[in-house]
């Protein structure tokens, strides 16, 4: 059956700026948040970790922890040998063993060496330091480059040189997946390419290892009861669904035994998925008989929640000196740290597909080489291998334009994809669904004040000031399914339920944590009856309420979520009609839904109530209907979406102290059909600041010997209010075709966008002393070293 | 573990007593001893903001602050702003201008917020932005907030 999107109706709620429902209880500090979920007799968990980052474990010392006050447990990661399953992974690729806690080696700061269990939080730290772990160290692994000669050492046996994954995708490569055989590959397209190119731009660019740093940390509060025996598991997961499977499987349990709560989550951006400490507290609930808690504080999270990109490129463009592209290569190094987590291995390969950006660039190449160090596992975090290819393409235009004396509006212009061109399957194998790029790059220009920008630039630096203006034009690759694209099914379920009053509730897999699902989904829902969105209820994030889902990752929700919530709503009103023609005495065909009502247009009208009540109690039922008013649907859409964007930042560089001013941020996003305006708005203003952070301030570092020199916010800065400039937005609007919502998705678009934007901006303000690039990110001692004529 | 003390502070207009360690921080005070769970801890060093409440009127950092300092001196967390069901005009801003997506930050913020307003009834864009310096928020960028803040500071 096809989802009716079209609005009943009285149905007028999509493309509202209604404000969010989620917020009355938030804004008086009534949201249960993990570390607000505490149950009789709990009992809390903290864990010793190790401060060596390669080592051989060769003691660890319980005794003193043992004898301290409160203390129920003390157990080292030989202990819980075979009690603990290993840390899951879902890619298709071969990864090494991760024990939750572990009893031998030690890969990196933080992990896991032993954990105490007592009465209260206090005293379970108190214990752990109580603990005495001997190791005897191993050299430290930590450069990328360098590891993957195999040196100084190797981390996982059967990974030769540390490599976890070589991959050859594009042009000249038969399988889409890629292939992990360079002799299958055939180069005579490239080289060509290449050969007969009027132009070569190539740079080294690197995109620093980051923190996802969402405001509240980690935690899990575990209860297993012995006598059903069931595991009840709040935890910060995006994914509540795949969450149960694997704590149930973890303690001998089936999924109908086990239940994932994610309470209301203080933001996960893609890296609040399953850890070892889950597993860990769920298998001490059962040994104890005890809820078992645990939550990370920042130090650990800053240690031990999943990082994100740390990827290398050398890029290569070819091109003519009309400014056309003719051909992309890309050799990529991603340092993925220690271990694999849920997707480590699969966010890299994500790379390859952006790396035509908005672009008709006929011949993509690249080669992927993913390379174990001792550090933190990456994983996915807000755009997942996309900001990496939008940062390479941007930077390399922005480097194409200086190299043909070409203004960077119009290098771009000249290589955009045309409408008329779309679907457009792109070298790099994605099929883009639809798209104006010019008239977007245009709407951005208009804006931004393009020309005056450039004249005001003009002067300021003939005054002697040192101003840039940065630009890039990202692609998003949203709603990833089908199930053929994405590792653990590409779908998403709904349900929708008109109780006996007449109201709904309704239920979606896509457990929101922000982005105000409660509110935009009733919208949409609302439109499809033609009632009002204040007559239902969202319900998600609890694996006994929501039957099945996935999860709010990749930008999804609101395109694979909403939808497959149409499709079960369409099935109910289906059968709201089949009871409404038979006690209005009507055609099916004659039944509306308007208003709030369903009935004959210019006839006999029946509330939501009668009709529910009806069908609840049936009194004569419909030839083949069953009682009752509720449905469910599983969506999986035919092919993933493109949302896109164009963003200009204006920086001012101080000569004196290095520091980089965000004078402006000028941007307009097309994500499809928007539901609504308010909450789009902010996903877009937090995506920018996610953006700009890294270009300017965030940056994880290790020394040389493995420590996290970064492990605070005080030495990880993320943006604050008074870092960021008002940002100036506008949209246009280009509904996919690929989902009746015309909705393309949005969570990610302003990270993508933004560092390329800004780092543009600053290597423009640098430009008139030679520098040609930088890395991210630029804070004032790298640029300060720049201006002083250091490395350029 | 040291020994109990009794400390007796008054919270949201309301006496509260009990016997806690010396070290027990405020924010763990108000949220355990309490339940008072609006207010959040987003770090261990001092920065982010989200334990934000009122001493005596003044915004302070509570996990910064021991139980026992506080002491004798009226604290006001979030649960304590809102009249009844009446929202304070800072909560109506966050909720009328989306100052919110999460809402960890939100209480944290929304404090830090009164206690900027009480010092400065009228702030410049720029003076809400530095006013909000010790408090990080991850998901919105900010402007929202501003917005929100700007928009209460033209109710009061
Ligand atoms: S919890 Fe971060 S400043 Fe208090
Ligand atoms: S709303 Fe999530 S941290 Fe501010």
């Amino acid at each position: 059956m096809a989802a009716d999107a079209t609005p009943s109706p009285g149905g007028k709620h999509v493309g509202q700026r209604l404000k969010r429902r989620e917020d009355p209880a938030l804004i008086r500090g009534q949201g249960t948040f993990i570390d607000d979920v505490r149950l009789p007799g709990m009992l809390h968990l903290a864990f010793k970790r190790s401060d060596v980052a390669h080592g051989r474990i060769v003691r660890v010392d319980t005794s003193a922890a043992r004898a301290m006050p409160g203390v129920r447990l003390v157990a080292t990661g030989a202990d819980l040998q075979g009690v603990l399953p290993s840390v899951p992974v879902i890619t298709p690729f071969p990864y090494p063993d991760h024990p939750a806690v572990t009893p031998d080696k030690v890969r990196y700061v933080g992990e896991p060496v032993a954990l105490v269990v007592a009465e209260d939080r206090y005293q379970a730290q108190d214990a752990v330091e109580a603990i005495e772990v001997t190791i005897e160290d191993l050299p430290a692994v930590v450069d990328a480059e360098t590891a993957l000669r195999g040196e100084p050492a190797l981390l996982h046996e059967g990974f030769a040189n540390n490599v976890a994954l070589r991959i050859i995708s594009g042009t000249g490569v038969t399988e889409a997946a890629g292939t992990q055989d360079p002799e299958a590959v055939d180069n005579r397209e490239l080289d060509a390419a290449f050969e007969t190119a009027e132009v070569v731009i190539s740079q080294r660019m690197v995109n620093p290892r980051i923190a996802p740093s969402a405001i509240e940390t980690r935690g899990v509060v575990a209860q297993y009861e012995a006598t059903r025996p069931y595991l009840t598991i709040w935890s910060t997961t995006q994914r509540p669904h795949a969450h149960r499977r694997f704590l149930a499987a973890a303690l001998g349990l089936g999924e109908h035994q086990a239940r994932t709560i994610a309470p209301e989550m203080g933001g996960g951006f893609g890296a609040k998925k399953i850890y070892g400490e889950d597993f860990v507290a769920a298998a001490l609930s059962k040994q104890l008989g005890a809820p078992i808690k645990w939550i990370e504080d920042r130090s650990e999270a800053f240690l031990t929640t999943t990082h994100a990109r740390d990827v290398i490129g050398q890029i290569e463009l070819a091109a003519k000196r009309d400014g056309t592209v003719t051909a992309l290569k890309a050799r990529l190094v991603a340092d993925i740290g220690a271990y694999e987590m849920l997707l480590t291995a699969f966010i890299p390969t994500l790379t390859h597909g952006l790396l035509s950006g908005g672009y008709a660039i006929p011949v993509i190449r690249s080669e992927l080489i993913e390379v174990f160090t001792n550090k933190m596992p990456t994983d996915a975090y807000r755009g997942a291998g996309m900001p990496e290819a939008i940062f390479f393409v941007e930077r390399s235009m922005e480097l194409l334009a200086r190299e043909l004396g070409m203004d960077p509006a119009e290098v771009r212009r000249k290589n955009f994809i045309r409408p008329e061109q779309f679907p457009y399957k792109t070298a790099a194998g994605n099929e883009y669904d639809s798209g104006e790029y010019e008239r977007l790059l245009d709407a951005t220009l208009e804006l931004a004040g393009w020309e005056e920008m450039r004249a005001e630039q003009a002067a300021a630096r003939a005054a002697g000031r040192l101003v840039g203006l940065g630009m890039s034009f990202y692609i998003e690759l949203c709603a990833i399914g089908p199930s053929t694209m994405f590792p653990d099914g590409g779908w998403e379920h709904g349900s929708v339920t008109v109780e006996r009053d007449g109201r709904i509730t309704a239920t979606t897999g896509a457990s929101a944590h922000g982005q105000g699902h409660e509110t935009s989904f009733a919208q949409v829902l609302a439109d499809q009856f033609g009632i009002e969105p204040e007559t239902i209820t969202l319900l998600h994030g609890d694996t006994a309420v929501a039957k099945q889902g996935v999860g709010t990752v990749a930008s999804r929700s609101l395109v694979v979520g909403g939808t497959a919530l149409l499709m079960a709503g369409s099935k109910v009103k289906a059968k709201m009609t089949r009871f409404a023609a038979q006690l209005l005495e009507a055609r099916e065909e004659e039944i509306e839904f308007a208003n709030g009502e369903v009935g004959v247009a210019g006839g006999g009208k029946l509330s939501f109530e009668e009709v529910a009540s009806y069908a609840y109690a049936p009194q004569q039922l419909p030839a083949g209907t069953e009682p009752g008013l509720s449905e469910e649907a599983f969506w999986e859409p035919p092919g993933m979406t493109f949302p896109y964007g164009c963003y200009i930042a204006q920086v001012e560089v101080d000569r004196e102290t290095g520091e980089v001013a965000l004078q402006r941020f000028v941007g307009v996003d097309d994500c499809g059909t928007i539901v609504n305006p308010l909450i789009v708005e902010g996903q877009i203003h937090g995506g920018i600041a996610q953006g700009i952070g890294p270009a300017l301030t965030e940056e994880l570092r290790y020394d040389e010997h493995g420590q996290l020199l970064t492990g605070s916010f005080m030495d990880y800065a993320i943006p604050r209010a008074s870092d960021l400039p008002r940002f100036e937005l506008g949209v246009t609007v280009t509904p996919s075709p690929l989902n009746p919502l015309g909705a393309k998705g949005t969570g990610e678009a302003g990270t993508i966008g933004a560092t390329p934007a800004v780092v543009n901006a600053v290597v423009d303000a640098l430009s008139e002393l030679g520098v040609r690039h930088v890395d991210p990110a630029l804070h004032p001692e790298k640029v300060w070293r720049l201006i002083r004529g250091g490395e350029r | 573990m040291s020994e109990k003390v009794p400390v007796e502070v008054r919270v949201n207009g309301e006496l509260r007593s009990a016997a806690v360690e010396p070290r027990l921080l405020l924010v763990h005070f108000l949220r355990e001893e309490l339940g008072l769970t609006g207010t959040h801890v987003g770090c261990d060093t001092s920065q982010c903001g989200a334990c934000t409440v009122l001493i005596d009127g003044r915004s302070a950092k509570s996990c910064t602050v021991f139980a026992v300092q506080a002491a004798g001196s009226a604290v006001t967390t979030i649960e304590g702003l809102a009249e009844g069901e009446a929202l304070h005009p800072i909560q109506e801003g966050f909720w009328e201008e989306h100052g919110l997506q999460c809402g960890y930050c939100t209480p944290g913020m929304i404090m830090a917020a009164a206690s900027l307003l009480k010092e400065n009834p009228d702030p410049s864009e720029t003076e809400i932005r530095s006013g909000l310096d010790g408090n990080l928020c991850r998901c919105t960028g900010y402007q929202h907030i501003v917005n929100a803040i700007a928009r209460a500071a033209q109710q009061g």
